[in-house]
């Protein structure tokens, strides 16, 4: 029986079974050619191994890894937050802004149970607070100190892990195209950004800064004024999408900061285990 | 037939700025077929002119590739740049001075979006789209803001719902590039209706979006459903086939 009639009799129940086999097409094509050089008796060895990697684990190696590292992030903002609400002497000016970092902070302990079960026994060791320092004492030195007893210094380094979590979600989306997940990771990564918003506007009133719940334009990226976090919006002055320039698009009025503003753009994983390293203290990312 | 080739030739010269330099070698070859596909029915389109006999009404979004795709979230920013050019040239008289200048951003933003669509799906896009704002009353702010959050909410579930159908790498990232902005403006507007409901994805306002709460995840929702819900807003008929 000829293997390509085999998955074609698999597609008729299974309509994903190229996706579950491999999310890029192209790498079926390559074990198609390597099928036409192996022997036939070796053909089914081959299938078996094709197969267990399909059916025998929910999850590719690669989603792993990418799901493991969304868990590490989401680690480290909730236990900066829930450092922050439990076990810190910030004096948070009202109810409101209080009750909104709870809601964050849920929302981080949700995404780790959820990519938790995800991952199941792929997952990786749970993080705990003692792994962390939130100050970033070895790169940043005495700057975010005060993190867990000012405010300010508290919500600058939180607006700079949400806007970080918006732009690491978006990096990993090609590794996920086409599977089920990515509607997952999608949907937390709009949470992020909502988050990011909220927290950019808690940002503005209480430090008194023109701070947008957008990332407006600035000619390093960085619309923070926040020196230590240039890393996290490096990039973000971006305003050509696809190459098509979209500063004054088609005669139209948008503005440079208008085109910035209007596409949040990614980071690269390594760019963010950088910036997520800094504040690790144990098990680093690598 | 002379005609027909230059019209592909003029299609692939216009898109090649982007393409050649972003689409991989296959995707390439995908689209410049659907370009010729699109070049056909636009052939098809003047013969039957000749004939004096009218084109199909409405517009089609067909789902058979990324050009469906892009062009559903095409209309779907007609449908919001509509909205906002309406409230920031003539915004709530209860508006302040600062909500009428995010206004006037977000109305740039999507001013931005739906030109970027335009442009990328050049001859392939579709027509512009007729809306009906009847509903909401753009002299009362708090009509305009709950619009406003249905639009945002709406646009985050569909970006959300149709990445997964997506098959070109470049235009996954861009779609996952303006969804964080949409939930940007979302938060934005729920919190100015409600300060701190920036992500109650439990509330009223998500409800039929598919949003899980406890769950923490955000709305998505299939492109029929969003055509179902914005539908009220849109004179055009819009067909889809092939989702």
């Amino acid at each position: 029986m000829n293997i390509l009639n085999i998955l074609d009799e698999i597609e008729k129940v299974d309509g994903e079974i190229y996706e579950r086999l491999s999310p890029r097409r192209s790498a079926m094509k390559d074990f198609f050619n390597v099928g036409k050089k192996i022997s036939l008796a070796a053909l089914p060895l081959a299938l078996g191994s094709m197969f267990q990697k399909a059916y025998g684990q929910t999850n590719p190696a690669n989603v792993n890894e990418v799901l493991n590292f969304a868990l590490t992030l989401e680690y480290l903002e909730y236990h900066f937050y829930n450092h922050a609400l439990t076990n810190s002497t910030i004096t948070f000016p009202n109810a409101a802004s209080r009750q909104a970092i709870t809601t964050i902070r849920d929302h981080e302990l949700a995404h780790v149970t959820l990519l938790r079960t995800a991952l199941g026994a792929n997952a990786v060791t749970p993080f705990v607070d003692g792994d962390f320092d939130f100050t970033g004492a070895a790169t940043f030195g005495t700057a975010f100190a005060d993190v867990f007893s000012n405010y300010q210094t508290f919500l600058k380094v939180a607006t700079a892990f949400e806007d970080t979590g918006v732009r690491a979600y978006k990096g990993q989306a090609p590794v996920l195209k086409g599977m089920q997940v990515l509607t997952t990771a999608l949907q937390i990564h709009s949470v992020e950004a909502r988050h990011a918003a909220h927290l950019r506007q808690m940002t503005a009133a209480s430090l008194n800064v023109p701070l947008k719940p957008w990332i407006a334009y600035a000619a390093n990226g960085n619309d923070t004024g926040i020196a230590q976090v240039n890393a996290v919006y490096a990039g973000e002055q971006n305003t050509k999408i696809l190459d098509i320039e979209i500063t004054g698009i088609n005669g139209t009025a948008v503005t440079q900061t208008a085109a910035a503003e209007s596409f949040d753009e990614f980071l690269t994983g390594s760019a963010v285990k950088t910036i997520a390293n800094i504040f690790i203290r144990t098990r680093k990312l690598a | 037939m002379e005609n027909l080739n230059d019209q592909k030739q003029d299609l692939l010269a216009e898109d090649s700025s982007f393409m050649q330099a972003k689409l991989q070698r296959r995707s390439f070859l995908q689209f410049a077929g659907a370009g010729a596909a699109v070049v056909a029915l636009t052939a098809a389109g003047c013969r039957k002119d000749r004939i004096n006999t009218p084109l199909p009404s409405g517009v089609t979004l067909d789902f058979k590739d990324d050009f469906g795709v892009l062009n559903y979230a095409y209309a779907l920013e007609q449908l919001e740049a509509a909205f906002y050019i309406q409230v920031a040239s003539n915004p709530p008289s209860a508006f302040s001075s600062a909500e009428r200048t995010y206004f006037q951003d977000i109305q740039f933003h999507e001013i931005a979006h739906r030109e970027f669509f335009k442009k990328a799906l050049s001859t392939a896009a579709i027509g512009s789209l007729e809306v009906d704002f009847s509903s909401i009353n753009f002299s009362d702010r708090m009509s305009v803001l709950n619009a406003a959050k249905a639009f945002e909410d709406l646009g985050v579930a569909a970006y959300n719902g149709a990445g997964v159908r997506l098959t070109n790498t470049n235009f996954l990232v861009v779609a996952g590039q303006i969804v964080s902005v949409e939930a940007r403006h979302a938060a934005y507007v729920r919190d100015m209706i409600s300060n701190g409901s920036f992500a109650d994805l439990g509330d009223a306002g998500f409800a039929g979006l598919n949003a899980n709460a406890s769950a923490g995840l955000d709305a998505s929702l299939t492109p029929d459903k969003v055509l179902a819900i914005a539908g009220k807003f849109v004179k055009t008929k819009i067909n889809v086939i092939n989702l």
